[in-house]
């Protein structure tokens, strides 16, 4: 794939007065989907480039690096009923992100290189945000045989993470093979934890909520111990390890140790673990059913210290869609998941940075900068999660910390309605959202790419 | 109280009025006539997506004592077994005017979703919800308990039965399965709301992870239990033998070592005190959790939960349909005073 191929901004854009990651005041000049200049502010509107550029006032903003997620359902092929890779990576672009990383679990699988050239081809045609696809680890996500992961790391998709998300590779052996494959293409595994004989017909966290309202309980043990086996693994065989949506303190607990052992390893967490507990539950309303289930308050404190320590790497939306009739009904026959792509920002502010766990740098670290590392698109034409500094890929994203935003469901981009947060109002808004210097998100809104019909 | 949908909503104040109406209601029962004309013109839905033939003719039963017209819509030979969703199901009860909606379903917490989400009007009623709770199991019960042992003699009570009193300092045991059973749920907030002190004896695999907040004693050994609380009543819940068969190669090795360590036989029963009366919601599985001589004993009160449970099934849509449910303001469904 050749850089002519990635459509860059036309024309330059001037954003004044911004805050760079939360740091002092500066005039950034984009051109040709490149940061040009970064000065004092008015100092660049002397010079002559800028006469024709288009001007942000960035005054009460502050610029972050364009979010990278590693963690994405866009369903399509297969559940367009639940969203298309348009309407999931515009809502991408609407949430502050500038490349989403897709998962596997669609129909078919993204098991080939065929099926991950096919998603990598629909979001270049979207163009609203970089798509890198997942492949999965086995076969049709049937934790039986490899996918041929070497088929879709040469693919023009150039698949770099691995991952059954939705199931657990819970074979050891299947585990091993997959970690050890990967390291010829420093590739990763992206484990879903949850051991599945421990969480048969599995509704929620099993705890004092669980007992009392009678849903069939998902224990934290069967997350921890999938963990322990898999960083024991990655040890073992010298291989890289990502673990998904870690979700329990105990989880936080063994990450911290083999960190400590020096093993490689990366974990993510949810904006949803990082806000709520299991405690919602008890509205039956399935529009908090989610795999793995909301916990405790205590995990949810563990997973924020580990966030801000560094122990949790990234975090990750598992941004999940599904269409109405999936959650309107009992809790039992629901869907799990919930929609993620357009608050995950506004909630790492509420309970990180407002809270004053973290700075704005750290959420460029764990939102952009290590999930592009670990995605290992932070190099290359693409190149996502770099800082905002001269010469680098104009990928930015412009908030408004000040803002305060109600949580409607049913106006978000996604193609579904499924946000737990529905209702809510959070803090901060994504005012403006650049990748390689095109505004794919203005004043708020999304702006569709003149050229679309031309791609 | 608007539905039942959990005996932990009820205050005490509401359990005891349901109990002193089932105690009016049960009164009646006792006439020439029983029917009453107090729900006519008024259409109860009995929705049940599981098979439970006792419960649903115990509602049944109520309903028409009542004079209410009963609607009963099951899952087999019907919609329901198409794949038709709850909501649906719902949406077509509201439009044929459905005044009550009793529900039977197995997945926990059906009842709340059916009346929290604004796709029907009309009070529900949880007649079982999976493993969450069965709150009128629960009241018979705590009726059955008060009838035989708050009266003014014990083990002899009037036919109206005691009225206005709680379960204070009664000790009550509860033995079995308590991990899938939503009557052990429904027993253990509604018996200590009314001031009953609760104690589970269950093997660890039969109790949920949580289990320690619920405001119960636990025990693991039912002889123990036996000799230390004294119990005034003991329940003896259902064991079912698929339990046997599940995940992990079960919940207990046998049935037979199930029936050593937690059945109740004539050895146990003799270890009761002599006021002490034996409870089991049914079906009975004669000779795993409860022995023949334990099931047929005078101590037994079995059979009369079965009658109990239709006088409090009528009050309970007594007070529902004719929003009669603030308690202290006297209400006389059966025409006659509360003497």
């Amino acid at each position: 794939m050749t850089s002519a191929h990635i459509p860059n901004g036309e024309g330059s854009v001037l954003i004044t007065n911004v805050s760079i990651v939360g740091y002092e005041r500066k005039d950034v000049l984009i051109d040709d989907g490149v940061i040009v200049d970064i000065a004092a502010p008015g100092a660049l509107a002397q010079d002559e480039s800028v006469a024709e550029a288009t001007v942000i006032d960035g005054a009460g903003l502050i610029a972050l690096p364009g979010l990278v997620d590693l963690h994405t359902h866009l369903r399509e092929p297969g559940r367009e009923d639940a969203e298309t890779v348009e309407s999931g990576t515009r809502a991408a672009a609407a949430g502050g992100f500038t490349a989403v990383h897709a998962m596997a679990n669609t129909s078919p699988v993204q098991d080939t290189a065929g099926v991950v050239e096919q998603v990598a081809r629909l979001g270049d045609e979207a163009g609203w945000v970089d798509v890198f696809p997942i492949g999965a680890v086995s076969i049709g996500l049937a934790g039986e045989q490899l996918a041929e992961l070497g088929a879709m790391a040469d693919s023009a998709a150039r698949v770099r993470v691995f991952s059954d998300d939705g199931k657990c590779v819970a074979d050891p052996v299947l585990m091993r093979r997959a970690l050890e494959y990967v390291k010829a293409f420093d590739g990763v595994i992206a484990q879903h934890a949850q051991e599945p004989r421990l969480t048969e017909n599995a509704q929620m966290n099993e705890g004092i909520v669980s007992a009392e309202i009678g849903l069939a309980g998902w224990p934290a043990v069967a997350e921890e111990a999938i963990i322990a086996r898999d960083v024991l693994l990655a040890e073992h065989v010298g291989s890289r390890l990502h673990v998904c949506h870690l979700s329990t303190a105990g989880s936080v607990e063994i990450i911290r140790w083999a960190k400590s052992r020096g093993i490689n390893v990366t974990a993510e967490v949810t904006p949803h673990h990082l806000l709520l507990t299991d405690e919602l539950a008890r509205t039956y309303n399935p529009i908090y059913k989610v795999n793995p289930p909301l916990r405790t308050e205590a995990d949810v404190e563990a997973v924020r210290e580990g966030l801000a320590d560094g122990t949790i790497d990234i975090v990750a939306t598992d941004h999940a869609p599904h269409p109405r009739e999936d959650k309107d009904c009992e809790w039992a026959a629901a869907a799990f998941g919930m929609t993620g792509l357009e608050t995950a920002l506004s909630v790492v502010q509420q309970t990180m940075v407002d809270t004053g766990r973290m700075t704005w740098a750290d959420v460029a670290r764990v939102l952009s900068q290590n999930p592009a590392r670990i995605g290992r698109v932070n190099e290359g034409p693409r190149a996502q999660g770099r800082p905002i500094a001269v010469g680098e890929p104009a990928n930015i994203t412009l908030i408004d910390p000040q803002a305060e935003r109600p949580v409607d469901a049913a106006e978000q981009q996604t193609a579904s309605t499924n946000s737990p947060l529905h209702g809510r109002t959070l803090p901060g808004a994504v005012m403006a959202t650049f990748l390689r210097g095109r505004a794919t998100v203005l004043d708020g809104q999304p702006v569709a790419r003149t050229d679309k019909s031309a791609s | 109280m608007r539905h039942l949908l959990s005996t932990s909503d009820l205050s005490l104040e509401e359990a005891v009025r349901i109990l002193d109406t089932t105690a009016q209601m049960a009164a009646t029962q006792e006439r020439e006539v029983k029917k009453l004309p107090t729900l006519r013109g008024r259409t109860v839905v009995n929705l049940f997506f599981e098979d439970s033939t006792r419960t649903r003719i115990s509602f049944e039963t109520a309903a028409k004592r009542l004079s209410a017209d009963v609607i009963n819509f099951s899952a087999k030979g019907s919609s329901l077994s198409k794949g038709e969703s709850l909501k649906d199901t719902a949406l077509t009860l509201k439009a044929m005017g459905a005044d009550a909606v009793i529900i039977r379903h197995q997945a926990s917490g059906a009842p709340y979703t059916l009346a929290h989400a604004g796709w029907l009007d009309a009070p529900v009623i949880n007649a079982g919800d999976g493993t969450h709770q069965h709150p009128t199991q629960a009241l018979l019960d705590a009726y059955t308990i008060r009838r035989h042992l708050m009266g003014e003699t014990m083990g002899e009570p009037d036919s109206i039965g005691v009225v206005g009193k709680d379960l204070s300092g009664l000790k009550i045991v509860i033995v079995g399965d308590v991990l899938h059973s939503r009557v052990a749920r429904a027993n253990v907030y509604l018996l200590s709301t009314l001031g009953a002190q609760v104690t589970l004896v269950s093997p660890p695999t039969l109790l949920p992870v949580g289990v320690e907040t619920w405001p119960c004693q636990i025990s693991y050994h039912l002889d123990e239990a036996i000799d230390q609380v004294q119990p005034d009543a003991i329940m003896m819940l259902r064991v079912q033998r698929e339990r046997m068969s599940s995940a992990g190669g079960g919940f207990f090795p046998s049935p037979l070592e199930y029936t050593r360590i937690y059945g109740l036989d004539a050895k146990r029963l003799g270890r009761l005190p002599e006021h002490a009366i034996v409870l089991h919601p049914g079906p009975m599985n004669r000779g795993l959790e409860i022995s023949a001589q334990a099931a047929d004993s005078p101590r037994s009160v079995i059979v009369e939960q079965v009658a109990n449970g239709v006088a409090v099934r009528m009050a309970v849509l007594y007070l529902l349909l004719t929003g009669e449910s603030s308690a202290g303001t006297a209400a006389h469904p059966t025409g006659k005073e509360n003497s």
